[in-house]
């Protein structure tokens, strides 16, 4: 217990060196003089902490630094700052599909065996999928029935000009690089997608740039809908807030992968692959489900849940980020949810 | 130099045909593992080039017009498709009117136009890689202007690779088994080649000493000629040997008909003779004749025995009375001599396997010996005696011995004692005995007797 008070004590000061905006850092000194593993992550440090300390109760020489950003700043980092760290994590798979193809992550032999959507080449590797849920006020929507579809929400604000005006919140897909990956994935699923873009920006929508922020708004109430919010994140928070509620779109549901990639610049590549190859084996698995809240990548989940649709790692990714196509699309994304 | 290889056999036809077989098959096996890995590679190429080609023309084909611009929307799926076969890097790069508005900048264009509609495909090195590119150029009209519009889509081929390194495995193991197989019918076909073969040759080891009838076999068309060339050597030795038998029994009658009628002759004229000088020369004349005659039978004799040792036939035999048979034919010449032949036949029975009339021979030349080398008013022995499952016959004379020569000597072609000169011989007599004794597994053996004379033993195996 002392030892992960210790471990999680928080260094706020950010570093000089780095131009990523730093969200939190934290590091977990090792014994003696043993090397450094440097993690850029998107996940926050609560989920990662119980598998950080188990890899660090392995080998503990290792000093763990983790310092958490946001995802489009794991790219910038690695792909334009070259900053050193030895391992990305990060929620956006186009983006790292992105830093892999362009050749800026190392190869790693892992011993695990992942499904091929799973995995892209020895580079990228899909350690938890969650899908991408709505999170509801049961409060708010007193007296209304939970949308089961996007049809239903469509229908819901609709029905009720008015009541959901500035209460509805989402990704910013301009700020997030998760946000636009869901928006673009959900657009090239269902039409249904700009026509609840349409509905949504009729009532005024808030938009943010991390998860966070959005639930704890959804949480003081100043929010009644938070529509495509990881569904880890809104799990922790819904296990203690009973007004929360989960919903899982029966049309489909996207499902998001969280990979780690050893960028090309990594001080510690055999540490960085050690800790991939814990991550993804049978104990990694069980401490990232159980007590960190990152369901394992699970093949025969997605089978028994038809609604659960996994965004596939392949070069597909690849088109939104062209510089076109993103303008066109989030032109017509501004088009559609910030109405005058 | 050469010593060694002309002592070295020659290979066996089997061993010629397999190793041509299986020079062949691994040849073959070679030849197999390269085509298909040229073919199953260039098939691999064709498929990806496909795939990059139809994404290629996918994006071109998303290429409108728009007020101002060339409005561009890359398709997901032209991209996703890309990842289906191999996960391969994905590059490209759009140029309107020369100019790159989207992609990677510093992918490699193509070396030259081709106005074709259909994708270019090239390899070239970019960045830390090479990949294949496939290029596809499009005319867009805006504001009446015709720009053109490349499309660049390339590919790292480290999926095809695989998939070449995993034919290429495949391939061997092909021609491996092909070799394999190949082999095992090699064997089998050089069996079936070479069995007439061995099947003329067992036929013609099989066959008797006797048996000079033509080889008919039926033998495959290249073993006709052979088995030609074999029937006529055959049919030519036939005719020999019928010849040479001829002529032994024309010769025999030819020579021995005229001395004996000179003989009788000369005699005739002895006892009409008075002069004294001419008898002498007459009985000279006679004893000539004798010796001439002598001569020619046993060189009759021995070619007989040569002749027949080779075809002699198997006749069951009674030894004692073949030997008494013959003591019956000398005994008028012993009577002349006043030699008396004295047989002690066996207790029981000698049957014995051979030639009726070598054996004859043998034993007549034995009791000539005697009979000719024993002094006047002499007595030879002869018993007959079954021994050690041998038919033996002992001569016993009382003649002038061996005089300290060795007996072995005697037997060789027209050798003959020191001191016969006095006594008629040609020599040939021990020879033709020892060479029946060696036809029928025979012994044949002199020994000199206590107080004078020769002990002849011959003796043949009992059946």
């Amino acid at each position: 217990m002392r030892r992960i008070l210790c471990a999680l004590a928080v260094i706020l000061a950010p570093l000089a060196a780095a131009a990523f905006p730093v969200e939190e850092e934290h590091v977990f000194p090792g014994t003696g003089t043993g090397s450094e593993l440097w993690i850029l992550s998107t996940t926050d440090t609560e989920y990662f902490a119980p598998l950080l300390t188990a890899f660090q109760a392995r080998h503990p020489s290792v000093t763990i630094r983790y310092t958490v950003t946001g995802s489009a700043s794991v790219y910038t980092a690695v792909a334009d700052e070259g900053v050193a760290c030895d391992l990305a994590i990060s929620s956006a798979m186009d983006l790292q599909m992105k830093l892999a193809n362009d050749g800026l992550a190392l190869p790693h032999a892992s011993t695990a065996q992942l499904p091929d959507w799973a995995q892209w080449q020895d580079r990228i590797f899909g350690f938890a999928q969650e899908p991408v849920v709505l999170v509801t006020s049961r409060k708010a929507l007193e007296g209304l029935a939970l949308p089961r579809t996007r049809r239903d929400l469509i229908d819901l604000l609709r029905d009720h000009p008015g009541r959901f005006e500035g209460r509805i919140g989402t990704y910013d897909p301009l700020q997030s690089g998760a946000g636009y990956l869901f928006a673009t994935q959900e657009a090239r699923q269902s039409d249904s997608f700009w026509r609840l873009a349409e509905v949504m920006g009729a009532n005024r929508p808030r938009l943010y740039a991390s998860t966070k922020p959005m639930l704890d708004d959804l949480e003081s109430g100043s929010l009644a809908l938070a529509y495509n919010v990881l569904g880890s994140y809104a799990a922790t928070r819904a296990a203690h807030d009973p007004d929360m509620a989960l919903i899982e779109f029966e049309d489909f549901t996207l499902t998001l992968l969280r990979t780690a990639l050893i960028p090309k610049g990594a001080q510690n590549p055999e540490l960085a692959g050690m800790f991939i190859d814990f991550l993804l084996s049978p104990e990694g698995r069980r401490l990232s489900g159980q007590q960190g809240g990152l369901p394992p990548v699970n093949e025969a989940a997605l089978v028994q849940t038809p609604r659960l649709r996994p965004i596939r790692l392949d070069p597909g990714l690849l088109v939104y980020l062209d510089r076109i196509k993103r303008r066109a699309f989030l032109e017509e994304w501004a088009a559609a949810v910030k109405q005058p | 130099m050469t010593g060694w290889r002309m002592a070295r056999a020659p290979l066996s036809l089997r061993q010629r045909l397999l190793l041509q077989l299986l020079g062949i098959a691994a040849m073959l096996a070679v030849l197999l593992y390269f085509t298909v890995r040229t073919v199953a590679g260039q098939a691999a190429e064709a498929t990806q080039d496909g795939i990059l080609g139809a994404a290629t023309t996918a994006i071109a084909e998303q290429l409108r017009a728009g007020t101002e611009q060339v409005e561009i929307d890359l398709p997901y799926d032209a991209f996703s498709v890309l990842g289906s076969i191999s996960e391969d890097r994905v590059f490209y790069r759009i140029d309107v009117g020369g100019e790159t508005v989207t992609g990677y900048e510093d992918l490699p264009p193509p070396p030259e136009a081709t106005g074709k509609v259909g994708p270019q495909f090239y390899t070239r090195p970019f960045r830390d890689t090479e990949v294949r590119i496939a290029a596809v150029t499009r005319q867009v009209v805006v504001a009446g202007q015709a720009l053109p519009v490349l499309v660049l889509v390339a590919q790292t081929r480290q999926g095809q690779d695989a998939i070449a390194e995993r034919i290429a495995n495949r391939a061997a193991g092909l021609g491996l088994g092909f070799f394999t197989l190949a082999l095992l019918l090699s064997l089998v076909a050089a069996g079936s080649v070479l069995s007439p073969i061995d099947r003329l040759a067992e036929a013609v080891a099989r066959r008797g000493p006797e048996d000079l009838r033509a080889v008919d076999a039926s033998a495959p068309r290249e073993l006709v000629p052979l088995v030609g060339a074999l029937n006529g050597f055959i049919a030519r030795l036939r005719a020999a040997l019928g010849r040479t038998e001829t002529f032994i029994t024309e010769a025999a009658h030819h020579i021995r008909t005229p001395l004996a009628t000179v003989r009788t002759q000369a005699e005739i004229a002895l006892r009409q003779s008075d002069n004294e000088a001419t008898r002498q020369t007459l009985r000279g004349v006679i004893r000539a004749v004798e010796e001439s005659a002598r001569s020619a039978t046993q060189l009759l004799d021995h070619a007989i025995v040569v002749y027949r040792s080779d075809r002699m036939t198997s006749d069951a035999l009674e030894f004692g009375a073949l030997v008494a048979g013959v003591v019956a034919s000398i005994e008028p010449a012993a009577s002349l001599k006043d030699v008396d032949l004295r047989l002690s036949p066996a207790p029981q029975p000698l049957p014995v396997t051979g030639d009726r009339a070598l054996l004859e021979s043998a034993v007549r030349n034995i009791l000539d010996n005697a009979v000719k080398y024993s002094p006047e008013d002499s007595v030879v022995r002869l018993s007959l005696a079954a021994e050690d499952r041998r038919a033996v016959l002992r001569v016993e004379d009382r003649g002038r011995g061996l005089s300290g020569l060795d007996p072995a000597s005697l037997s060789g072609r027209f050798r003959r004692g020191g001191n016969v000169a006095d006594v008629v011989g040609s020599g040939l007599g021990l020879t033709i005995v020892t060479e029946v004794a060696a036809a029928h597994d025979g012994r044949f053996s002199l020994t000199e007797r206590e107080g004078g004379g020769v002990c002849a033993e011959f003796s043949v195996p009992l059946q």
